[in-house]
């Protein structure tokens, strides 16, 4: 058998393939096993899965030299129904590239972060079983070729966020957030899912490739703002899901709950990859989106609300988690603020840098959490700075990353994002205006984090609270990832000082041309990039003047009040949905349609068959001659319908 | 020769008192014989068949039906023996443990 040309690639199955064994051989047979054999078949797989994610894409880019297009395999049938299929198709292009390396990357950091930070808890295999498992369907859904293979990574991700976050599941609100995660998602879900039916009806296909290539080559019209056509419709309904699982207004509430899982958890699902899945749909669906105004305006839209709205309840809370959860519905507002305003690239630039220094700075709270043994609330820390050093400086440099300071990833990816809504046609100059304001309390509430957890004095009883570093395993990924959050927008960087965006450039085969760049823009951006440093800065030096002095927790009053319960966002859904449908269900589908209608009819059947054979039975004499006589008219009955074609016209004849 | 006709006649006069035995009747025995009577009604409409259609497929019929009789005589001799051991009767209404 002569060796394939492109090992990888030609089986590219395989990169998902290994987290569902370790998912499996840990799911199936880890419990009896000690966690070093947990760690190694857990580590062993992702680990691949990362080594052969790059073969493949060292793989792609001679492929790619060569063919121009990207990498599409089918294999194996899904569905099959007249001239429809939906198969087990898996697309490897410039896109995939950056998702799979994130996906694999990060997540195999974060399984390494997990040996140290689950060693002591319970269910020990069963957390690295979610965790691979999750891993499988975050690739399925990053390599599908297709709409309905992807449904079925993003149906996946939605379990498995479910099954992590209800991770400890004795203690009920985490339960409930588990729930709450999954039933938002599920909202979201049937938007996608109507989107798709759009899709098939339009373009008889899911195929991506089969649909953009009908939507570039064929005379489809781009739909002007304030219209509703068909294209507005689909995308729409698939921005629907996309802000389920994408935590976006209306369907970001599940998101901060979801902190309840542990925290390795809160970096990988709800900050580095799943969250990001929305993001991906709308960056792959580009060409889709892209022929319709309307959408794309109500994709920035909701994008930059998202990002003002979550950043303002991020301002004043107190549990450090749900700090970095609203941070991130807010850098994900701005992901889709990008692309909405058509910097497609943008956003999943910023998405790269976001996974690296979210991902960063939920690890370090979950070291600085497991430092102080256990504690949540910002007011109850303080002054760490000194005594889990590796923490503070990790930290601080996912702080001044997301904050959006040169050199740091997170200025490159905000700034491109800031730039392209500065020049979007419609009312960009509003939506750039919000995008500041919201970066500007962005840097505020993450150095108040820093100030309240590092800063100043110790709140909690150092008597009783022993703080130690964490160790090896949990602070070298950490540092990792520190220097990723560091250099990871570099790629960029040429572009400030006019020379090639070099990730740009990459992407553009998926997202087409962007821009054309000319002498003014470019000053332009440069001007814009002042700003967003200042706006950055602006953040720094209120939360500095404001918490280096002696932090108290502040009483509960007027706006600070509003924010702290989050507008009231969940007790109005909890009023207006939740409520009236609970009382629908009570009072209506279970005691008159579950116990009436559907208990009725099963009792009802049951006690008839009851009464039929109480009645019956007494046919049952006991009496061998009286069956006998049964037999006797059955066989008369029988002859009689047998002969009745020769009895009919006999008897009839003889009555006349 | 006898017409076929008359044969059935006399097979079916036979069948019928079989029936009528049988309904009628309480001992075990009489039962057991109506039984065999019936079967024997069946066989010589059997061969009278066979007789008139110049065919042997009747015959091989008739033999299967003595054979399968042969077999019940003795099982059901067998069960009517033990029955009136137990009861110390052969009338069959005494029979009817089985019903509810």
């Amino acid at each position: 058998m002569p060796t394939p040309a492109h090992p990888i690639l030609d089986y590219l199955w395989i990169i998902p393939l290994l987290p569902l064994l370790g998912s499996a051989i840990n799911g199936l047979l880890g419990s009896k096993w000690p966690n070093k054999i947990v760690n190694i078949i857990a580590l062993g797989s992702t680990g691949l899965s990362f080594a052969c994610a790059l073969e493949a894409v060292r793989e792609f880019h001679g492929y790619y030299e060569t063919r121009h297009h990207a990498f599409v395999k089918p294999f194996f049938d899904w569905i099959v129904a007249g001239n429809f299929r939906a198969g087990f198709d898996l697309q490897f292009d410039q896109l995939t590239v950056v998702m799979v390396l994130v996906v694999t990357g990060v997540g195999f950091l974060i399984h390494i972060y997990s040996t140290g930070y689950m060693a002591h808890e319970g269910g020990y295999y069963r957390f690295f079983s979610y965790l691979n498992l999750f891993m499988f369907f975050m690739l399925i859904l990053v390599l599908a070729a297709n709409f309905a293979f992807l449904f079925v990574g993003w149906e996946g991700v939605g379990l498995c966020s479910y099954l992590l976050i209800g991770f400890y599941f004795l203690r009920q609100s985490a339960s409930d957030a588990g729930k709450k995660a999954f039933i938002v998602n599920r909202i979201g879900d049937f938007g996608f899912m109507l989107g798709m039916f759009l899709l098939f009806r339009s373009y008889h296909s899911l195929d991506f490739q089969t649909i953009f290539d009908t939507v570039t080559n064929g005379n489809v019209g781009v739909e002007p703002i304030g219209t509703f056509g068909i294209m507005t419709v689909t995308c729409l309904l698939l921005f629907m899901g996309a802000t389920g699982k994408s935590a976006q207004i209306p369907l970001y509430v599940w998101l901060p709950d979801a902190m309840e899982g542990p925290t390795p958890v809160s970096a990988l699902i709800h900050a580095a990859t799943m969250v990001t899945a929305g993001v991906y749909v709308v960056a792959r669906s580009n060409v889709l989106f892209t022929h319709s105004l309307t959408a794309m305006y109500v994709v920035a839209i909701v994008g930059c609300a998202t990002a003002f709205f979550a950043a303002t309840i991020g301002l004043v809370q107190s549990d450090i988690k749900r700090v970095l959860a609203y941070s991130t519905v807010s850098q994900l507002g701005y992901m889709f603020l990008a692309c909405g305003v058509g910097a497609f690239g943008a956003g999943i630039f910023h998405l790269m840098t976001h996974s690296f220094f979210k991902a960063l700075l939920f690890l370090s709270a979950g070291s600085v959490i497991h430092a102080i043994g256990g504690e949540q609330d910002m007011w109850g820390m303080g002054g760490l700075a000194s005594k889990i050093k590796v923490t503070f400086w990790c930290m601080l440099t996912g702080t001044i990353a997301i904050a959006g300071f040169i050199p740091f990833a997170g200025f490159f990816s905000k700034d491109a994002i800031l730039f392209a809504a500065f020049n979007y046609q419609f009312n960009g100059k509003v939506l750039y205006g919000v995008g500041l304001l919201a970066a500007i309390f962005t840097s505020f509430y993450m150095f108040r984090l820093i100030w309240l957890t590092f800063g100043t004095q110790p709140r909690y009883d150092e008597r009783k609270v022993h703080v130690h570093e964490s160790p090896k395993n949990m602070t070298v990924p950490l540092m990792i990832l520190a220097l990723l959050s560091l250099v990871g927008g570099w790629v960029a960087a040429p572009a400030l000082w006019g020379g090639r965006n070099y990730f740009a450039e990459f992407m553009a085969p998926v997202f087409g041309g962007e821009k054309v760049e000319g002498a003014e823009a470019h000053s332009l951006e440069m001007i814009l990039s002042g700003v967003a440093v200042a706006a950055a800065l602006v953040g720094l030096i209120v939360a500095w003047r404001m918490y280096t002095k002696g932090a108290k927790r502040p009483a509960l009053a007027g706006a600070y009040k509003v924010l702290y319960n989050k507008y009231y966002v969940d007790e109005l859904y909890q009023t207006v949905v939740i409520g009236p449908l609970m009382w629908l269900s009570r009072n209506l589908f279970w005691k008159v349609v579950d116990v009436g209608v559907i208990d009725g009819t099963v009792n009802g059947i049951a006690s008839g068959a009851t009464a039929v054979g109480d009645t019956v039975r007494h046919t049952q004499s006991g009496n061998t001659r009286s069956y006998a006589v049964w037999v006797l008219v059955g066989a008369i009955v029988v002859l009689a319908i047998i002969f009745w074609p020769i009895l009919h016209p006999v008897l009839v004849g003889g009555v006349r | 020769m006898i017409p076929t006709g008359h044969y059935l006649l006399l097979s079916a006069i036979l069948f019928g008192l079989g029936i009528v035995g049988f309904v009628f009747k309480r001992n075990i025995i009489t039962l057991f014989m109506s039984i065999e009577l019936m079967l024997n009604a069946v066989n010589l409409a059997f061969v009278a068949f066979s007789q008139a259609l110049h065919k042997a497929d009747g015959e091989v019929f008739v033999l299967f039906v003595i054979v399968v009789a042969a077999a019940e005589a003795a099982v059901g001799l067998g069960i009517i023996i033990l029955t009136s051991r137990n009861r110390r009767s052969l009338n069959v209404e005494r029979v009817d443990l089985l019903k509810l």
